[in-house]
C-alpha cells in the first residue's frame, strides 16, 4: 500500500484496488433491483445492508490478509449468518483459538507500567481482531485500520456526490 | 509457545520496550484530525487512545451515512456506463 499516493493514477495503490471492487460490487447489487418496488423502504434497506457489506468486503479484499485486522474482518464476513456455504470454518476457528490464548490481562500495561486499560479494551473492540492483539500489534494495526477507513469514506464521499443529481 | 513475559512475536526474543509503543501512539496522534498539530508531550497517550476510538465510531458512522445515501441514489440510476468515468475522476486526485 502506498504512503504517498503520486499524482497520477497508481493502479495499484488501495485507494483504486477499493475503487474498482467496491463499484464492481455496486453494479451487480443495482443489477438485483425487483422491477416492481426497487424504491420501497425494505427495499433500499436491503440496499443499504448490502453496500455496506459490499464496501467492507471491498476494503478486507484490497488489503487481503496482509493485516491481521483485514484477516478478522475476511473471517466475520465469510461466517455471516446469512452464508451458509463454503468455508472450512474448522482451521479458521482453531487459528482463533489459538490467537486467544495469547491476550493478555484486561489492564494492558507498557513494560514501565504505561497503563492504558480502558481505552485499550475500547480500541479493541472497534478495531475487528482487536480482541486477541496485545498493545504493539493493537497500536500498530488500528494505525493502518485508520488508514483504510479513511481511504473508503474518500471513496464512497466521490462516489456519492457523483450520483448526487 | 511463547514466554509469559514475552509480548511480541515478531522481534525473536527481545521485548516491546516503551520507547516502541510510544512511537505507535505518536504516530497516530498524527493520524487523527484533532490531535494533529499538537506536541505529542502535552497530549497523554490515555487521550491518544481515547480520541482513536471517536475517530474510528466517527468514521463508521459516516460509512454508515454513505451506505444510506449511496442505497437512495441507486434506487434511480444505472451504474455501469458510468463506471470508468467514475475511477478516472476518484483516482486523478
Amino acid at each position: 500500500m502506498n504512503k504517498y499516493n503520486p499524482p497520477r493514477m497508481n493502479p495499484s495503490s488501495l485507494r483504486s484496488r477499493f475503487a474498482t471492487r467496491f463499484l464492481r460490487s455496486l453494479s451487480k447489487i443495482n443489477a438485483k433491483k425487483p422491477t416492481a418496488s426497487s424504491s420501497s423502504p425494505t427495499e433500499i434497506f436491503r440496499r443499504y445492508r448490502r453496500i455496506k457489506v459490499a464496501a467492507d468486503k471491498s476494503m478486507a479484499y484490497s488489503v487481503r490478509s496482509r493485516r491481521t485486522w483485514s484477516r478478522a474482518m475476511l473471517w466475520k464476513l465469510r461466517t455471516r449468518p446469512c452464508c451458509r456455504r463454503s468455508v472450512k470454518t474448522s482451521t479458521i476457528v482453531r487459528k482463533t483459538r489459538h490467537e486467544k490464548q495469547n491476550k493478555n490481562t484486561t489492564t494492558t500495561t507498557g513494560e514501565d507500567g504505561v497503563v492504558f486499560g480502558v481505552e485499550a479494551d475500547e480500541l479493541r473492540e472497534l478495531v475487528p481482531g482487536g480482541e486477541a492483539m496485545d498493545l504493539y500489534n493493537l497500536l500498530d494495526e488500528t494505525a493502518h485500520y485508520i488508514k483504510c477507513l479513511t481511504t473508503q469514506v474518500q471513496v464512497m464521499k466521490k462516489i456519492a456526490d457523483f450520483y448526487s443529481p | 509457545m511463547s514466554s509469559r513475559r514475552s509480548r511480541s512475536r515478531q522481534s525473536s526474543g527481545s521485548r516491546i520496550t516503551d520507547d516502541q509503543i510510544i512511537d505507535l501512539v505518536s504516530k497516530l496522534q498524527q493520524l487523527i484530525p484533532e490531535l494533529r498539530g499538537r506536541r505529542s508531550d502535552k497530549v497523554s497517550a490515555s487521550k491518544v487512545l481515547q480520541e482513536t476510538c471517536n475517530y474510528i465510531r466517527n468514521l463508521h458512522r459516516q460509512v454508515d451515512g454513505l451506505s444510506d445515501r449511496l442505497s437512495q441514489l441507486l434506487a434511480s440510476t444505472d451504474t455501469d456506463s458510468d463506471q470508468a468515468a467514475i475511477i478516472r475522476s476518484l483516482l486523478m486526485e
